[in-house]
């Protein structure tokens, strides 16, 4: 058993990654619950977000906190466009065709990503990398703290928009209704489309604020598609609070079983979450309807 | 001893009383309509015979032997056939694979179910359409669909829900005789909720009547059409009742 | 569809191509060269686990996403064994099979009794491909992460027992077991398990109404179709001779197994094999472009994979067997 002060470093550090899972699960569960839309591309939409602030990073010099807002609105007008161009005309296929179509991108962009740079990792090195907090015994990465705020401001922004504006509203009559959505005249390509550019936007964020926690390969896609999942099932489909909730709960366990099994085992404890709540409370720890 | 026996059958959703202690039984080889205002327990009733949900009270016996309860395949294999009000066609699927699948129930073999099936197209006149998918059916000939279908597993009650429902009035004659032809030909009983009381009185021999998940009354169609609680309750409001019931 | 050509003619014809595809495989190791044999044993391998996949999502309607999971299972038990006790594939084929079996059967009854389906169940499935995964790579007694290897035999002699020979007798099993499976599928989708399977496929509640155990029946496509997945995977163990779990249970592999079923047509029988064998000429015609222009791109290979599988999905969502066979004169069967 490890000392008290690991165990609460872990803790820690597991929480502040948490909130950046929480912000891009959801991404994901916005997604599905608007649009209906399995996202199997969401891992390699970070991946595209993660190389754009080591490509800003190396180029231009650009703190990834700051290619975080020029890529929330890249990734934003990205995802709007993707949806009202492309993904719109899909809306009533059957399910397992659009997620297809899904995973036919993720496959695209992920190995176009290999293609354009090659499988080595790539990371960012910044002044203030290795500096930490220090809080008597514990230790803080900086950047883990910067990243959670990151996160936290961008989760925020994003819940006022869903709760104060008009268009946030309207999304979210259209999630809980579609048809009355449709007859009540509201624009449901575009509430869509808004739906896709604020997920993929939030994905671009976490991205950026995971760029300097983790090396970036080509191959992050299918891993990170698949946390967003297991966090999103954790939380509950659909569900925004859930999703925030799903992050905490995956970020503090993966941190504390690296410090308690082993590290590789890490993601097990994830999987096996996924597997024990799918079958015991198949609509999540906050249930559906709830957002 | 009657083909189907409904003995004080209750149901409740959320403590909301659907069905309270209804009580009738159906001869063989004969038509019974349920009928009733919205909201009247018909379609609670009609799934508790198809085996949809198990009863909270009471007993449901099909020839003296209890089906309540039962999963949906047991109650078809104990001789309940069922239709749906919003049509579930295998729309993949040819008319013909379709009906092979219900006479599988009761074949040992395809080839025996293809022909049962061929036959029971037949019946229904669908025979021009045997090699059409299903998706690209009529909603009229999705109904008779359904039938066939239903019809294939060679069930002794067969249970129609609101197979009227947005017919056009032709549709709805032409349909009428074929149910009766199907009943006379292929000696089985039906048991048929219906909101379309035309049809219900062409075809009924025998008419119950629920309210608020009461049997209020039962007999003969000329017999109801008179009795004063019917008219009271639910013929008065029947003139703006053209909507699927509850 | 009818076809209005005179049977009589359209049965030459078909008889005519299948004569013409029988001997051109039965021929090609003969007069092929070893690159031509082993993308061919590719396109059969991706094939027969295509067909395999197809009988749980194309047939019963039941998606999987992981069945990398029974490849590595299956490949691990088989090679396990054999490294460690000397036990050749013969027998760990049969302890193959039935381990995927019961992990299949595992999964469906989770599964099937507590009603997930769709998106819950691909997850279920991909769920447990990552847990075994990243379980065998703490497994040191199958290697771990560092790789399982199999000793490799002599390439010049045949030894069927222990499954030891030239690529051309790899391909010629791979063969049997294409043939083998779309014979089982087709014999299958003409029977019970065929109407009852697209029953479910098409709408589960009427199926029950008719009388269909559906429980039952989906049990039987994921036991089949994981007992199948098995034998592929011991196929897989003896032909790489190295196993790594984070190849051989990786998403990329289950994506891998059912991107020919989609390509070539979900719930037809030879959509798998029309599937596998365009990914492969588009994947390897890519490599082999490439590599002569001299250069060597990973990636370049699952990239024109992604574009193939987003323009079926796009312009033929029922795959490309259909349009193919009408083209070819076949009267493709609605399935």
């Amino acid at each position: 058993m490890p000392a008290l002060p690991y165990v609460a470093n872990a803790v820690i550090s597991g929480t502040l990654t948490g909130i950046v899972y929480g912000l891009m699960a959801l991404g994901l569960s916005a997604i599905f619950g608007v649009v209906r839309q399995v996202n199997f591309a969401h891992g390699e939409l970070m991946t595209l977000a993660m190389y754009g602030a080591v490509g800003a990073f190396q180029g231009l010099a650009l703190d990834p906190f700051l290619t975080m807002i020029a890529a929330a609105m890249v990734f934003g007008v990205f995802g709007y466009v993707l949806q009202r161009g492309f993904l719109n005309r899909f809306i009533h296929r059957p399910e397992h065709l659009r997620m297809l179509l899904m995973i036919a991108l993720a496959i695209i962009i992920g190995n176009g990503l290999l293609l354009a740079f090659g499988p080595d990792a790539r990371s960012v090195q910044t002044s203030y990398q290795l500096d930490s907090f220090e809080l008597g015994p514990l230790l803080v990465d900086k950047v883990r703290v910067y990243a959670a705020i990151a996160a936290v401001v961008a989760t925020a922004l994003l819940a006022a928009f869903f709760r104060l504006t008009l268009t946030g509203k309207a999304i979210r009559a259209c999630a809980d209704n579609p048809i009355g959505a449709r007859v009540a005249g509201l624009p449901v390509a575009h509430l869509y489309a808004v739906t896709f550019g604020l997920g993929a936007a939030s994905v671009a964020v976490a991205g950026c604020a995971m760029v300097q926690l983790i090396d970036v390969t080509p191959g992050l896609g299918p891993g990170y598609t698949l946390l967003a999942f297991v966090i999103v099932i954790v939380g509950g489909l659909g569900s925004m609070v859930g999703a925030l909730l799903g992050g905490l709960a995956i970020g503090v366990s993966e941190a504390l079983a690296g410090l308690l099994i082993t590290p590789s085992a890490k993601s097990m404890v994830s999987f096996g979450l996924l597997v024990v709540l799918l079958l015991v409370r198949p609509q999540g720890l906050m249930g559906p309807g709830r957002r | 001893m009657p083909l189907l026996e409904v003995e004080e059958v209750s149901k409740a959703f959320r403590g909301l009383r659907a069905v309270a202690g209804a009580s009738f039984s159906v001869e063989g080889q004969s038509i019974t309509a349920l009928i009733g205002p919205n909201g009247a327990g018909k379609t609670t009733l009609f799934n508790l015979v198809a085996g949809v949900y198990r009863p909270d009270r009471g007993d449901i016996r099909l020839r003296g032997r209890s089906i309540a309860g039962l999963p949906a395949h047991r109650v078809c294999a104990a001789g309940v056939g069922r239709t749906f009000q919003l049509v579930k066609p295998f729309a993949g699927l040819s008319v013909l694979d379709n009906a092979i699948v219900g006479a599988l129930n009761g074949e040992r073999t395809v080839s025996g179910a293809r022909a049962r099936a061929v036959a029971v197209l037949e019946r229904l006149g669908l025979s021009g359409k045997a090699e059409v998918a299903a998706s690209h059916l009529t909603l009229a000939d999705r109904r008779r669909l359904e039938v066939a279908r239903a019809l294939a597993t060679r069930p002794s009650l067969l249970l129609l829900d609101e197979m009227m429902a947005g017919l056009r009035p032709t549709e709805i004659d032409e349909l009428v005789g074929v149910l009766r032809n199907v009943q006379r030909e292929e000696g089985v009983t039906i048991l048929l909720t219906e909101h379309v009381m035309r049809a219900v009185m062409a075809l009924a021999d025998q008419i119950v009547v629920l309210h608020h998940g009461e049997v209020i009354a039962r007999g003969e169609p000329a017999a109801i059409v008179r009795n004063p609680a019917v008219l009271d309750c639910y013929l008065g409001e029947d003139a703006t009742a053209g909507e699927p019931g509850a | 569809m009818t076809s209005d050509r005179p049977a009589g003619a359209g049965d030459r014809r078909r008889l005519a191509l299948i004569t013409v595809v029988t001997v051109a495989l039965v021929t090609l190791p003969l007069v092929g060269s070893s690159y031509l044999v082993s993308v061919a044993t590719l396109a059969l391998y991706l094939a027969y686990v295509g067909q395999a996949w197809n009988v749980m999502m194309g047939f019963a309607g039941q998606l999987s996403l992981g069945h990398s999971l029974y490849v590595g299972l299956g490949a691990y038990v088989a090679a396990g064994i054999f490294v460690h006790f000397g036990v050749g594939p013969w027998a760990g084929l049969w302890l193959a099979v039935a381990i995927c079996s019961a992990v299949g059967a595992f999964i469906g009854l989770l599964a099937f009794r507590l009603r997930i389906s769709g998106v819950q169940l691909s997850l279920l499935t991909v769920a447990f491909a990552e847990l075994a995964r990243i379980g065998f790579d703490h497994l040191d007694w199958f290697g771990g992460p560092g790789g399982l290897f199999l000793r490799v035999g002599d390439r010049n002699h045949i030894d069927l027992l222990g499954f030891r020979g030239p690529p051309a007798m790899y391909y010629y099993a791979m063969l049997a077991l294409a043939a083998g499976a779309l014979g089982v599928c087709a014999l299958l989708l003409r029977r019970r398990p065929g109407y009852y399977w697209r029953a479910i496929r098409e709408d589960e509640v009427a199926a029950q109404a008719l009388g269909i155990d559906t429980f039952r029946w989906k049990m039987l496509a994921v036991v089949l179709s994981s007992a199948m997945t098995a034998i592929a995977g011991v196929f897989f163990a003896f032909y790489n001779n190295s196993l790594f779990p984070e190849q051989i249970f990786g998403f990329g592999r289950s994506i891998e197994i059912i991107l020919g079923p989609v390509i070539g047509g979900l719930g037809t029988l030879f959509g798998p094999i029309v599937g596998a064998v365009a990914l492969v000429l588009l994947g390897d015609g890519t490599t082999e472009i490439l590599a002569k222009a001299g250069v060597d791109l990973p990636g370049a290979r699952q990239v024109v994979h992604g574009l193939v599988l987003l323009l079926v999905t796009i312009y033929l969502p029922n795959g490309l067997w259909p349009p193919l066979a009408r083209a070819l004169g076949f009267q493709p069967r609605r399935l």
